[in-house]
């Protein structure tokens, strides 16, 4: 899969774009002094949907944000422990946050293409910066895969020099979507794709995901539990006691059965809408 | 908010709104035939004054500027009238204006070429790359620029700048001669066009940085995230997203400060040494003067027909600052449109 | 609603690696905080002693420091790091250089004022106007009574008319006169300070002939200066005030006039006063109007109706323009006048920012 994704990108896209793995250890994070996120460990596992459900404030952004170290741009956060991209710690004091984001895609929760860009300069965006030398010619085709991979080819491919603006809330989505797959990434983050978007264009977000982990690994942040139960294979329920604590990952297990028969009351409970 | 007050509010109607507890609906009348109350009283005598005194303050101004108007044209009038021997010069008034004209514009284009990629440079630092408990201050020091009185950078202009660029311009007078603006002979004293448009410059820089700075730091947050997580590097992320982002605003602030540069009066007026011709040379002691230094210069001892000249040169500054700031307003309404 | 500002990137760790991880690092470690910081001190050192023995520079000497350090960084960057991050490093240096370049000409400014005015801060100077002085000695008490009394009037035609039309443009304006007013404060934003000059000459000399020079046709030319700004500053520190409170006003039954007047006006007052504070920051080192409007005049002149009337910004033109023989005096007091407007206009400025501070609503957060 490596080799053909690397031919297909003209060879100058990292060679990468396998799905991995993400070991995550003792992971507390901290603003300031202030602890948000304590003691996590859990394993994303590769090629599949793993969903992070819980009630507001409760970390679970704050966690996925510290998976490609995006959290970072507030000032006076660090993390504590450890997480491993297939084995690479992607917080050792030589690792390079931009490289760590180049391999660890993110996709946002309000659709955001570069509004003074064209769609097809928004889809090569992230192109455009790790490989200048790419052709014309290459580029067209990384572009226009990356456009079908997210199921945006056939509305977009007689305007591609037109704003990425001019889209559709769910088109603009999927092209945020070609843009971070574009360069190939080994996982995919996402938080809270959906929350922006109409019914019809959440489903059509959802089916994209569906094939989407053939690819990818892709971590999934949303506040709607039903979707975690369509969307994903693996859900983690995050949890704080009250305003002020830190959010604790309470339970990670396969979708199915966080849904049906969890092993934790509190999770119970807050499946079932006791709370949250 | 401490900036120096330019006309521009880039953000129309982007601040906090608190959100208050409900307001109570007026209460119902208990008498079915008495009229319920409007939302906003207006209509008591205490209303009535007090929003003609508002409304006056207004016409005020309005009739005020219309003043200006009126009278300058009033007084420029005889000037314009008058046979070309009659104005000082002997050749007519626009002879007499276009030499002042053409140097009015060449110090401010100096001035703009050098402010505003420093501006840039200097909102750019503040809005993204200084430390965030430093970066109030260091706001408040880029304004404080705007604030000094245009009579201290003359002095210091002509006391200090000029002496120190004197090295500079032998060398640029030494090394890039062959061109126009260098030709040299290079003046001692460093009375010259290349000075008073650097000081110039300076001045203009704060304006122009306050309102980058303003539509830098407004840059959506979700825009610059996206370009991070594609792994770009801070720089990368600028350039992809915040530069442009503030485009339309950077070029409306960089033409503020070109109506300011060409309106600038005191720091030229002491800086330039004067001997009256058209040329580009930037670094000798020849240069032609400004509109305003000229006024300046020449009112004080002037009389009759003379004094009407001045004023009419007046005039021909304040339509040229006119339709500069026109320009940029424009330039911002279109920009509030499209953003 | 404002975004919050990006927050500039947090530091990276400062430890220097222990070995790479593979392909999250190039192939080295990555550059250490202090870092940049050696190689422009280092830099700084090594041209300083290449200069001494040449010929010292001070600006040779920064810019050689800053140009050569960029370039150092970069290729270390690059070889640390990659070549896209050697490029950010290096635009990084160069963006913090461009600023302290800004900061140069403040730091300069201020400090010469200081040290060419400081020899004329005595008493002498603050206590005698410039009255059958010829060479020594003299002061500026003339002009800076001048100062106070052209601005001041300035300011009490300025803030009312400024504030009430504020008032209108934000709270009642509508259809034309709103769009037109809206309009045309802007286009006095713009007006040449003389320009302004001229038309207070134009007006008054149209009354009483050309030669008429007031203290209070300075006033009428720092009125049309200032009233733009007044109005500007105001209307926006209306905008903050929430409608909300309004809308709480009137459900009460309270008049609209009383609410402008005892609701929105004290809740944006700190705002206000801020705003006027900077206007006459602004108007009191305008030179240029009162040079053609007031003239200079040696004497304390009380009465802005009679006759010219001194003021600093003028007095400071006149001394280093005109001195006489020797110059000596003169442009030490030139110098002395233009310190205490500095400090008059500093003073002004760092108080609106206090006012702010402690009183004002925030604006954004």
């Amino acid at each position: 899969m490596a080799a053909t994704s690397a031919a297909s990108a003209g060879g100058s896209v990292r060679s990468g774009g396998v799905a991995k793995r993400i070991d995550v250890k003792d992971l507390n994070i901290y603003y300031g002094s202030f602890l948000a996120v304590k003691d996590v460990t859990m394993t994303v596992q590769p090629n599949k949907v793993t969903a992070l459900i819980g009630s507001s404030g409760c970390g679970k952004s704050t966690f996925l944000r510290s998976l490609n170290r995006m959290h970072e741009l507030i000032s006076g956060t660090r993390v504590e422990g450890s997480v491993t991209l297939d084995g690479q710690d992607i917080y050792a004091p030589a690792a390079d946050p931009v490289r760590v984001r180049q391999q660890i895609g993110m996709v946002f929760q309000s659709p955001n293409p570069f509004p003074t860009m064209s769609i097809y300069d928004n889809t090569a965006a992230g192109l455009k910066l790790n490989s200048k030398r790419m052709k014309k010619e290459q580029m067209d085709n990384v572009v226009e895969k990356a456009l079908r991979g997210a199921h945006l080819w056939d509305e977009v491919k007689d305007r591609l020099d037109k704003p990425g603006a001019g889209l559709s809330g769910g088109q603009q989505q999927r092209l945020c979507i070609a843009r971070a797959t574009a360069v190939e990434p080994d996982v995919l983050l996402m938080d809270e794709p959906c929350s922006a978007l109409d019914p019809i264009a959440t489903l059509a977000i959802e089916e994209l995901i569906e094939e989407l982990k053939r690819k990818y690994t892709i971590v999934i942040v949303t506040h709607n539990m039903q979707q975690a139960a369509r969307a994903s294979d693996i859900t983690g329920f995050f949890n704080i006691v009250q305003s002020g604590d830190p959010g604790v990952l309470i339970e990670l297990d396969s979708t199915e059965k966080i849904f049906s028969n969890p092993t934790l009351k509190e999770t119970e409970d807050y499946v079932s809408g006791r709370f949250g | 908010m401490l900036r120096p007050a330019w006309p521009v509010s880039l953000t129309d109607n982007s601040h906090e709104q608190t959100t208050m507890s409900p307001t109570t609906a007026p209460p119902a009348p208990t008498d079915p035939t008495e009229e319920p109350r409007s939302a906003a009283p207006t209509n008591g005598i205490g209303d009535r004054v007090f929003s003609g005194l508002a409304t006056g303050a207004g016409v005020t101004i309005l009739a005020l500027l219309a003043g200006v108007a009126i009278f300058l044209m009033i007084e420029a009038w005889p000037a314009i009238t008058a046979a070309p021997e009659d104005i000082p010069g002997g050749e007519g008034l626009v002879s007499y204006i276009a030499p002042l004209a053409f140097g009015t514009v060449l110090a401010a284009l100096i001035a703009v070429i050098i402010a505003v990629p420093m501006a840039v440079a200097v909102a750019l630092f503040i809005s993204h790359y200084a430390p965030k408990p430093i970066a109030d201050t260091l706001s408040y020091l880029t304004d404080l620029l705007a604030a000094i009185p245009s009579i201290i950078y003359g002095l210091w202009g002509i006391a200090v700048l000029g002496p120190a660029m004197v090295g500079l311009t032998e060398w640029l007078a030494d090394n890039l001669g062959f061109l126009p603006f260098f030709e040299g002979p290079v003046s001692t004293t460093g009375r010259t066009m290349l000075v008073a448009g650097v000081v110039l410059g300076v001045m203009i820089l704060p304006i122009i940085s306050a309102v980058a700075r303003e539509v830098f730091t407004q840059t959506p947050r979700g825009l610059q995230e996206s370009a991070l997580a594609l792994g770009a590097t801070r720089w990368e992320m600028i350039r992809m997203v915040v530069l442009p982002f503030g485009k339309s605003a950077v070029v409306a602030g960089s033409m503020l400060g070109l109506g300011r540069a060409l309106g600038e009066t005191m720091a030229v007026t002491i800086i330039l040494s004067v001997s009256g011709g058209v040329t580009f040379n930037l670094i000798s002691s020849a240069n032609p003067s400004t509109i305003a230094a000229n006024i300046a210069l020449d009112f004080p001892e002037s009389s009759g027909l003379a004094i009407n000249v001045l004023i009419a040169s007046g005039l021909v500054l304040f339509a040229i600052t006119l339709i500069v700031n026109m320009a940029a307003r424009a330039v911002i309404e279109r920009q509030k449109l499209d953003g | 609603m404002a975004d919050n500002p990006m927050p500039p990137m947090a530091s990276e760790p400062p430890t220097p690696g222990t070995g790479p991880a593979e392909d999250f690092a190039s192939g080295g470690s990555r550059i250490p905080a202090w870092g940049p910081w050696a190689v422009i001190a280092g830099t700084a050192l090594v041209l300083a002693g290449f200069l001494s023995l040449i010929g010292f520079n001070i600006a040779l000497l920064a810019v050689g420091t800053v140009l050569v350090s960029i370039f150092i960084v970069y290729l270390w960057a690059r070889k640390a790091e990659g070549r896209r991050q050697g490029f950010d490093r290096a635009i990084t240096l160069g963006i913090g250089s461009l600023f302290a370049l800004a900061m140069v000409p403040l730091v300069s400014l201020l400090y010469t004022v200081v040290s060419e005015g400081l020899s004329r801060m005595d008493p002498e100077f603050f206590s005698s106007s410039m009255r059958n002085v010829i060479g020594e000695g003299g002061g500026v008490l003339h002009a800076a009574v001048g100062t106070l009394i052209i601005t001041g009037l300035a300011t009490i035609a300025a803030v009312p008319i400024g504030i009430m039309a504020a008032v209108y443009l934000h709270e009642y304006g509508k259809g034309r006169l709103k769009r037109w007013l809206t309009f045309f404060v802007d286009v006095m934003t713009g007006i040449p300070s003389i320009v302004a000059g001229l038309f207070a000459f134009a007006l008054f000399a149209l009354i009483f002939g050309p030669g008429i020079r007031l203290g209070v046709m300075g006033s009428v030319a720092l009125t049309v200066l200032m009233i733009p700004i007044v109005v500007r500053s105001t209307e926006e520190m209306l905008r903050v005030v929430p409608d909300g409170l309004r809308e709480a006003s009137f459900a009460l039954g309270v008049s609209k006039w009383r609410t402008v007047a005892k609701v929105v006006l004290p809740t944006a007052m700190a705002g206000i006063v801020t705003g006027v504070m900077l206007a006459i920051a602004r108007v009191i080192g305008e030179t240029a109007p009162l040079l053609i409007t007031t003239g200079a005049f040696s004497s304390v002149n009380l009465n802005p109706f009679d006759g010219r009337m001194a003021n600093l910004p003028v007095f400071t033109y006149t001394q280093y323009k005109f001195p006489g023989v020797p110059p000596e005096p003169f442009i030490e007091r030139a110098w002395g006048a233009a310190l205490v407007l500095i400090i008059i206009v500093m003073v002004l400025f760092l108080a609106a920012r206090l006012v702010s501070r402690r009183y004002g609503i925030e604006l954004r957060k």
